[in-house]
């Protein structure tokens, strides 16, 4: 009964997606207030049918009910209780509905957080909102039913592929489905702005949020997905540029970039046509990702999902909102009033170099991902881009973003004044510089690494030094006290700023540490030690484990610095008998800032085991920094302040009042 | 409960689209308006508190004031008093009421299966003992020792189970679980040996045949003694399996089921003692034991088709016998015994009939 409640409740959940999707519209196009009034009530009713259903997917689960084709598939009576919750949604039709539910969740946000916004905008973004619901839902209900039943349920499930039996995967997807399916939101804002003809500071402030609330979970889905591709594989990578990890870069940097263009969109009225260009295509991105995922076009780790209906479904769904958006986006566009005009040396002047060179690195992955596929696709040739591409493509162009990101910080709005910029940054780039010259003195190489760190420690000073001077100027001239009242008085938004970007200095730090790291293969026997970096490690003994659903050998190791034991670790190689598969289970110690990282697989020989050893100095800044840009995020999400643009009439040292991000 | 349900649902989807359209209307604000007011208002709480200069401040109340009145400008425009037409709503709830239950319930229709329950795997497996059927009955045992993998009883209880569905290698497992669960009893191994033998097409191997000589050696076991004998004949060591065999027969009680079956093999044994190996066995003898011998041989088919006449090869070869040891009357009175044990068996009747006439018996 529950689980039919749930199928039901999908079913009534499209129909009002339909009713959403049209009676709002036909408000705003004829201009009658009760028609749009009708949107939040039905967006609220919609949320609450599809969390009706989701939790009756998950009563299912949990409950083990196999007459679902979904439940046997993907679970099994011996799985553990938080996988039976986890599972849900690391299967296909499970994953789907979840994207739903946020899709619906957003739409409910949007629906309560009405007041502040022009009726008419609302209604239309809720409309739009409908639209993806309408089609996620029908794609749900007719290539992927979580609800199909089987009339003779088996006795017991095919289990969960034991990659995703993992703590990572409860909250990786749904982080990262939070961000993908945030930018629907502000695809919805774009085409409700086309629709209504509004497109203004208002706007700008109205979707800020939203692109903020996206970007914040896109960058936490992110760093969770390498983390946890990092310690499940069993390699210690943590970026394999593998499509489906681009699938998830490309919609980032587009919404890297229409933060930034809102940004200048909110203060100075320009960049219009831009950014709603940019919204448009942050959320194409996220369909493309969801297609390449979804559709199984690729074979790799992630997309556990095959079926070319499938494929062809998320293709029409892809058309039509993308050449929809763009349709509407080329009628309308001509309408639109241009802003203000500004210099190239600006704050705004800085954002839209950034634009231009986020898109370019957005375009440069689009094509290493999609070239292949589109090639296997026309030619049947396979070719795989890897590592060397984006290496000579992407980074080349991301680095240079890096120099010039404090320099923008510091500049003022409408006109301003580089060197004094340079000037203020002087003391950044000196220490930048200074750990260069160290490294070489201590390290003396790898080059890159070296390079990579003192870019990393320039830009996270760099990131603070706008802050410090605005802080700490007047109080020069002020009493002491003063300094409290000025670090105060900034706004939470500058706060973000600083440390977003110096959560990017971070990564790139911890990137550096790769070049610092030692690694060792072996085939190891208790009692034989390896030395890795600046660590001895030890094979005391091999031994067999059993979990509630898998049989596992472990290797018991022990850590040594210096003669004393700093840790005893115990990676193992677990085998799954429902699935067949086996699945290394790596043992991370960290110390200071980097992790020592220990994988096995069964030996050729009887009792001994083939042994990856690594040190990774710094290596846990990569995901750290991450943590701290979405902190950032967060603080400039709590700014609920309006944001003022000052134009500067006169050339001056003085710093602008606020920053923006 | 499931349609009222399903009403309950409906119902909440319809309200949710006409009481919007039925309320009256909230008041129009015009965002515009405020968003620049609460601009200037903002850079006038900046100024106050120092954190921006007067001259900035000045500068951006003008552009803030100046977008004040371009939205102002605009605001009007746009809420130019429309008359409401009264028939949009009313259209819209009527389509809501018969869109909605007609897509719900329409698409539902051709997916769902209102009729099924929902089958938590707990509930099924604790339906009644009657209403199982035997892959339930075998998940709930099973699920019963992966909570106490300790009670070997389960074990036990699920051997003749999974023999029954073919599940040789999950029979074997039980067994041995059992066996270590419960301790070494003649019986277990007996039982562990049995399936060994089932997983291995019935016949004794090695691993089965140490269980047998284990159980026997801690006390009496027929059942052991009787696959001893399966898997010396199965080895072609005659002899060996008539001695389990023999013993395991002494040792039944008269009415033991298993008495005719054991004869019967045993009778196979001594026919096929007749033929290769052992006629082989008998003509390495010399001429007058081997004369002897025969005679024996002979002897003891007869001896044992007094006990038991069932055994209609038994009865044509001993017949057979008679005739080649030239004893004529011998074979006459084999040959009306079992005409008479046979009087009900048409097919074996014929046969003998047959013989007689072969053997030139009858006239």
């Amino acid at each position: 009964m529950i689980v039919e409640t749930g199928h039901f409740a999908l079913v009534l959940a499209l129909a009002l997606a339909f009713v959403n999707a049209c009676v709002p519209l036909w408000g705003v196009v004829s201009r009658d207030d009760r028609l749009m009034q009708v949107a939040p009530s039905v967006a609220l009713a919609g949320f609450f049918l599809v969390v009706i259903s989701y939790a009756a997917l998950i009563y299912a689960h949990l409950t083990s009910d196999f007459s679902l084709v979904n439940v046997v598939e993907n679970s099994h009576s011996t799985k553990p209780l938080l996988y039976k919750i986890t599972g849900v949604w690391g299967d296909h039709e499970g994953s789907m509905l979840l994207w739903v539910l946020i899709l619906s969740l957003f739409g409910a946000a949007v629906a309560v957080s009405g007041r502040a916004m022009p009726r008419d905008i609302h209604a239309a973004v809720l409309a739009v909102q409908s639209w993806i619901g309408a089609a996620f839902l029908l794609f749900i209900l007719l290539t992927s039913n979580p609800f199909a039943r089987i009339a003779n349920p088996p006795m017991d499930g095919m289990g969960l592929n034991p990659l995703l039996q993992d703590p990572g995967l409860a909250i990786h997807p749904p982080l990262l489905y939070l961000g993908y399916v945030g930018l629907s939101i502000t695809f919805s804002f774009a085409a409700a702005a086309l629709i209504c003809g509004r497109i203004d500071a208002v706007w700008a402030r109205l979707v800020r949020p939203w692109i903020l609330i996206a970007w914040i979970f896109l960058t936490l889905g992110i760093a969770m997905g390498s983390y946890w591709a990092y310690y499940t594989l069993g390699w210690g990578g943590f970026w394999f540029w593998d499509p489906v990890e681009n699938a998830s870069l490309m919609p980032w940097l587009a919404a890297t970039a229409l933060l930034h263009s809102t940004t200048v969109m909110e203060k100075r009225e320009a960049l219009k046509v831009w950014t709603i260009f940019l919204a448009i295509l942050a959320f194409s991105l996220s369909l493309i990702g969801t297609f390449i995922v979804r559709s199984g076009v690729l074979t790799s780790v992630h997309a556990f999902a095959n079926d070319p209906r499938r494929g062809v479904f998320i293709l029409a769904i892809l058309v039509f909102f993308i050449g929809g958006a763009l349709l509407l986006f080329a009628l309308r566009a001509n309408s639109l009033k241009p802003g203000g005009f500004f210099a190239p040396i600006s704050r705004e002047g800085a954002l839209v170099l950034n634009n231009l060179v986020l898109s370019t690195c957005c375009a440069t992955v689009f094509i290493g991902t999609l070239y292949p596929l589109a090639l296997e696709a026309l030619t049947g040739a396979k070719i795989s881009v890897g590592p060397p591409f984006f290496n000579a493509t992407f980074v080349p162009l991301f680095l240079p973003l890096c120099l010039l990101m404090p320099i923008a910080q510091t500049l003022a709005w409408k006109r301003g004044d580089l060197l004094g910029s340079l000037q203020r940054l002087f003391f950044a780039f000196a220490c930048g510089l200074g750990v260069m010259l160290l490294l070489v003195a201590l390290r003396g190489g790898p080059a890159i690494s070296i390079l990579l760190a003192g870019l990393a420690i320039y830009t996270i000073l760099g990131a603070f030094s706008d802050l410090a001077t605005r802080i700490f100027r007047r109080a020069a001239l002020l009493k002491g006290s003063q300094v409290f009242a000025n670090a105060f008085g900034l706004p939470r938004s500058a706060y973000g700023t600083a440390l977003a970007h110096a959560g990017i200095g971070l990564t790139l730090l911890g990137l550096a540490g790769v070049g610092w790291g030692a690694q060792k293969i072996l085939t190891m026997k208790p009692g034989d030690v390896a030395q890795v970096g600046p660590y001895e490690i030890v094979l005391e003994s091999i031994g067999p484990q059993t979990g509630p659903d898998y049989t596992a050998t472990a290797a018991h190791m022990a850590v040594r610095s210096g003669g004393a034991e700093i840790a005893e670790l115990d990676p193992a190689v677990r085998y799954y008998p429902v699935r067949q598969m086996s699945r290394a289970e790596a043992a991370i110690k960290t110390v200071d800032f980097g992790q020592i990282y220990l994988g096995i697989s069964k030996g050729e020989a009887a009792g001994t085991v083939d042994a990856r050893l690594y040190w990774k100095p710094l290596v846990t800044l990569i995901w750290f920094g991450a943590i701290v840009m979405a902190l950032g995020g967060l603080c400039s999400l709590s700014d609920r302040r309006l944001r003022i643009g000052v134009a500067r009439r006169v050339r001056r040292i003085a710093v602008a009042p606020q920053a923006a991000e | 409960m499931l349609w009222a349900i399903f009403a309950l649902l409906t119902g909440l989807a319809i309200f949710a689209v006409l009481w919007p359209l039925a309320k009256p209307l909230a008041k129009e604000t015009s965002p515009d308006v405020a968003f620049y007011r609460a601009k200037l208002d903002e850079i006038a709480r900046d100024a106050e508190l120092a954190a921006i200069s007067p001259q900035d401040a000045e500068a951006a109340k003008t552009e803030a004031a100046r977008q004040l009145l371009a939205a102002a400008e605009k605001d009007q425009a746009a809420t130019k008093p429309t008359r409401p037409n009264p028939w949009r709503p009313r259209i819209a709830a009527l389509l809501a009421l018969v869109f909605i239950p007609a897509l719900g319930l329409g698409l539902y229709g051709a997916l769902g299966h209102p009729n099924w329950p929902d089958e938590p795997l707990e509930a099924r497996l604790n339906a009644p003992a009657a209403s199982l059927d035997i892959n339930a009955a075998i998940a709930r045992v099973e699920a019963h020792l992966a909570q106490h993998p300790e009670d070997g009883r389960g074990y036990e209880v699920l051997v003749p189970a999974y023999l029954h569905l073919g599940r040789m290698q999950d029979a074997v497992h039980a067994a041995q679980m059992a066996l270590q669960k419960l301790g070494v009893t003649p019986e277990r191994l007996t039982a562990y040996g049995e399936t060994l033998v089932f997983a291995n097409n019935g016949m004794v191997n090695e691993a089965a045949r140490k269980q047998f000589e284990q159980a026997i050696a801690k006390g009496p076991e027929p059942k052991a003694l009787f696959y001893l004998g399966l898997a010396a004949s199965q080895e072609g060591d005659k002899a060996s399996a008539r001695q389990y065999w023999e013993k395991l027969l002494a040792q039944s009680p008269p009415n033991a089921p298993w008495r005719s079956d054991l004869e019967g093999r045993l009778a196979v044994l001594s026919n096929q003692n007749a033929s290769p190996d052992q006629a082989g066995a008998i003509a390495a003898l010399p001429p007058a034991e081997q004369q002897a011998a025969i005679h024996a041989m002979v002897d003891r088919l007869a001896a044992r088709l007094a006990e038991n006449g069932q055994d209609i090869e038994g009865w044509l070869k001993l017949v057979r016998a008679y005739k080649v040891m030239n004893e004529i009357d011998k074979a006459r009175a084999a040959l009306a015994t079992a005409r008479h044990d046979f009087n009900a068996d048409p097919a074996a009747k014929a046969r003998i009939d047959a013989l007689a006439r072969e053997l030139g018996l009858d006239s």
